[in-house]
């Protein structure tokens, strides 16, 4: 009995593991659990909500996945299901509505698709919160950065491992790059706004290098302000270390993610 | 005498609780002090806005610096902003807090809002004309500019309700910026002053696509050949030019009327074609424009510099850009014998303080801030004009227009030329009426035309029932029935509520009750003698 006891343990945990290992859609892992990935009546798909022509009348089934602001009764979000992100710009939302809206609450969004940019979302929107719940992991997408083929991540929730943090540059005229130089004359390793004119309180801008290429990060100050870690953490960012990032992948005229958590390696 | 003190300790305290009622009184009205301590040490907060330029940033630090030098007892700590609203955002709540800066870069519209604060903006009449401390005064430490040499035009737009609550800092206008090979391409020739059926008929022909699908034009899969920075500007500058209403200086809403219609018409029929779209719908018409993807890009003649193939300032990829002829003109008419453009840009007013010193000093700053030093070289930096004729005429400036177009950077030709636009064209500007409430009919009024062009591109019809139904409903999110009523406050509100009128007799009563049990005793008293 102890012996069929224990086999049927061991299948047990081993299709457990199995379970573990099993294959999730990109950008829709969990820990738990993956989301409830039907979708109610009229409510397109991801792919579908991709195919659709920008102006087309769009409706979506999504996990809150961060607020970036709320203002005179607009609310600015991010949000994902199993298959991709969204950008849920500017929708119309009380402010007691908009305090409901915590990370993974389920909402069903009806507006307009638009292109502002090159970033992809839905405007002038109606929204619904609906029953159930999901938080993303983020998606590994360093190598991607390379490749070109970031775009098909856009508004997920990303991590770039290991990225270099380079001296702050910023370019007037999209041709050349100057290094940004902090109150000492020394290269600095961030710079308030793209390039450099603003003050505390204002975005946070660096550059990041992966395989000797560099890239502009920033952390959004809508949506994670001065008093919060990562902006901090941006603030304390040392040139030549590696860091591992998590944030949104925005879009403006190319990649331009919003970083969210900073890690040194 | 106990009791007599008992009384009047009951009687202020009654007053003082009655009173508490209205709320806060606000700060005492500001005087002109005889004279400046300059013992005195004072830090003042300066709220900016930089537009992210670079060169205008050390403009204000080397300003600051200056000022600094002249008058030790004066520190002058600046924070920038890149947006006009975000410094209206951070002024009214900072208003609650008694926590406004001292000195603010804004536009009259949001002043008007500030004022709704008893004495929270300074009067700048008794500044202005003071013999010592007014403009070009006696005691005023470096050479600024007279009164008289205010260009009259940019003070006027400062007066809200008979009094200049500001000064102007600079001015700007609205400008076209051409892509003048496409134009010629499609075979027209650009005229000196630009219609928008013109403007209209070249955005239409420039739509056919060839063989491959691509648009004939450029070769590319994206064009839009007309791309309206600001809607608010579109419209209000569209019913001017036609004679239309759109408010009035007592705060009526007169927009919402036939030729706001056809306007919305207008730009439903050329938004669905996709001859026409906005910022808030594509983005910086610069950056198409840059790309050869826009041939009309309408924006502020301080955004000169982002605008052309060979613009100092770009915001995309340098492969991206097509090289063509800019052609700048002023923003297109209905009527060419009698141009209309709106004037526009920054003016720096003061806020109230409880030291009269301490508005002093902010004044002798803002008053440096129209100085020819501050004044030519901020103008320089974008499309903007020096609000002052001693500026304007100075041999620096007048060489630094002699000098258009010998490079790309602080002579570049399309900047220049948008200086010039407004220089040669100031009588023919104008402003809309400024009041509480102002500001949101602007944004109202922008949102009548996004609304057409987005509803049409949605294959919606934009008709007489669908402008009525925006026109209430821009209302209402504006919340501009509201303004209509609290700006028209010379208006008779009827009798009073009788919930007001209960707390007045009852108010009458108490006092009458008090004056008895102070009388009386008096009264027997006297009697008894």
């Amino acid at each position: 009995m102890k012996k069929t006891l224990n086999a049927f343990l061991a299948i047990a945990l081993a299709a457990s593991l199995a379970g573990c290992g099993s294959s999730t859609p990109e950008g829709g892992s969990s820990a738990a659990a993956g989301p409830d990935t039907t979708k109610g009546e009229g409510v397109m798909t991801y792919q579908q909500y991709a195919d659709a022509a920008v102006d087309d009348k769009v409706t979506v089934e999504a996990y809150v996945q961060a607020k970036q602001s709320w203002w005179d009764n607009k609310g600015t979000i991010f949000a994902q299901d199993a298959d991709g992100g969204y950008f849920f710009y500017d929708m119309p939302i009380s402010e007691e509505d908009y305090n409901k809206l915590t990370e993974g609450t389920k909402i069903k969004v009806t507006g307009y698709k638009a292109e502002w940019m090159g970033q992809v979302e839905i405007i002038d929107s109606e929204y619904e919160i609906l029953e159930g719940s999901w938080v993303a992991e983020p998606v590994d997408v360093t190598a991607k950065l390379k490749d070109g083929s970031l775009a098909d991540n856009m508004n997920q929730k990303v991590t770039f491992k290991g990225v270099k943090i380079e001296p702050a540059e910023y370019t007037e005229d999209g041709s050349v790059y100057e290094v940004y130089k902090d109150a000492n004359g020394e290269n600095a390793a961030f710079m308030y706004k793209y390039n450099g004119t603003g003050a505390q309180g204002d975005d946070v801008y660096f550059t990041v290098s992966v395989d000797g290429v560099n890239y502009t990060f920033l952390v959004r100050s809508y949506l994670t302000g001065k008093d919060t870690d990562v902006y901090k953490a941006a603030e304390a960012l040392e040139i030549g270390k590696t860091y591992d990032m998590e944030g949104y992948l925005y879009w403006y005229n190319g990649p331009n993610p919003y970083i969210t958590s900073i890690k040194a390696n | 005498m106990k009791r007599f003190a008992k009384l009047s300790l009951c009687a202020l305290l009654a007053c003082g609780i009655l009173t508490g009622c209205h709320g806060t009184q606000g700060m005492a009205e500001f005087t002109v002090p005889e004279s400046f301590d300059e013992t005195k040490t004072h830090e003042l907060v300066f709220w900016a806005k930089n537009d992210t330029n670079r060169t205008q940033t050390a403009i204000y630090e080397k300003a600051i610096s200056d000022f600094q030098k002249m008058y030790p007892n004066i520190t002058v700590k600046i924070r920038l902003y890149t947006d006009y609203s975000n410094i209206y955002n951070d002024v009214i709540t900072n208003i609650a807090t008694n926590t406004t800066p001292n000195v603010c870069i804004t536009y009259p519209d949001h002043i008007a809002t500030y004022m709704t604060g008893v004495n929270t903006v300074v009067g700048l009449d008794g500044l202005m004309h003071d013999e010592k401390y007014g403009l070009a005064g006696s005691e005023v430490k470096f050479d600024a500019p007279s009164n008289e040499q205010m260009i009259p035009e940019f003070l006027d737009e400062c007066i809200i309700q008979d009094v200049h609550y500001a000064v102007p800092f600079m001015r700007s206008t609205e400008a076209c910026y051409i892509n003048e090979t496409y134009v010629n391409e499609l075979g027209y020739e650009l005229p000196e002053v630009l219609t928008w059926d013109f403007m209209f008929e070249v955005a239409e022909a420039a739509l056919a696509k060839d063989e491959n699908g691509n648009f004939a034009v450029n070769g590319q899969n994206v064009m839009i050949p007309i791309i309206y920075k600001s809607t608010d500007n579109m419209m209000i500058q569209m019913l001017a030019q036609k004679g239309a209403e759109y408010s009035d200086a007592e705060g009526n809403i007169l927009i919402f009327n036939d030729t706001a219609k056809e306007i919305m018409y207008d730009c439903a029929e050329h938004g669905k074609s996709g001859a026409l779209s906005t910022f808030k719908i594509s983005s910086y018409p610069g950056n198409f424009l840059n790309a050869g993807q826009c041939i009309f890009a309408i924006d502020s003649t301080a955004g000169a510099t982002w605008m052309g193939s060979d613009a100092p300032l770009v915001d995309i990829s340098p492969d991206q850009i097509v090289p063509f002829e800019t052609a700048v003109r002023m923003i297109p008419q209905y009527d060419t014998a009698n141009p209309k453009m709106i004037s526009q840009g920054p003016s720096i007013c003061i806020f109230n303080k409880k030291d009269p010193q301490e508005v002093l000093a902010s004044w002798l700053f803002t008053q440096y801030l129209l100085s020819d030093e501050v004044q030519i070289a901020y103008s320089e930096t974008e499309g903007y004009v020096p609000v002052t004729s001693k500026a304007q005429n100075s041999d620096v400036y007048q060489d630094y227009l002699a000098r258009e177009g010998e490079d790309n950077n602080e002579h570049y030709a399309a900047k220049i030329q948008a200086s010039k636009l407004l220089l040669n064209n100031t009588s023919h500007t104008f402003v809309t009426p400024v009041f509480n409430g102002s500001a949101s009919l602007r944004q109202a009024a922008g949102q009548l035309i996004e609304n057409a062009i987005k509803s049409a591109r949605r294959k919606e019809t934009v008709d007489d029932a669908y402008c009525e139904k925006q026109f209430d409903s821009v209302m209402s999110l504006y919340h501009l029935d509201q303004i209509s009523a609290s700006a028209a406050s010379s208006e008779d509100l009827g009798p009073l509520p009788s919930a007001s009128k209960a707390l007045l007799i009852t108010l009458c009563i108490v006092w009458v009750i008090l004056g008895a049990v102070y009388a009386v005793p008096v009264l027997k008293k006297k009697a008894k003698k």
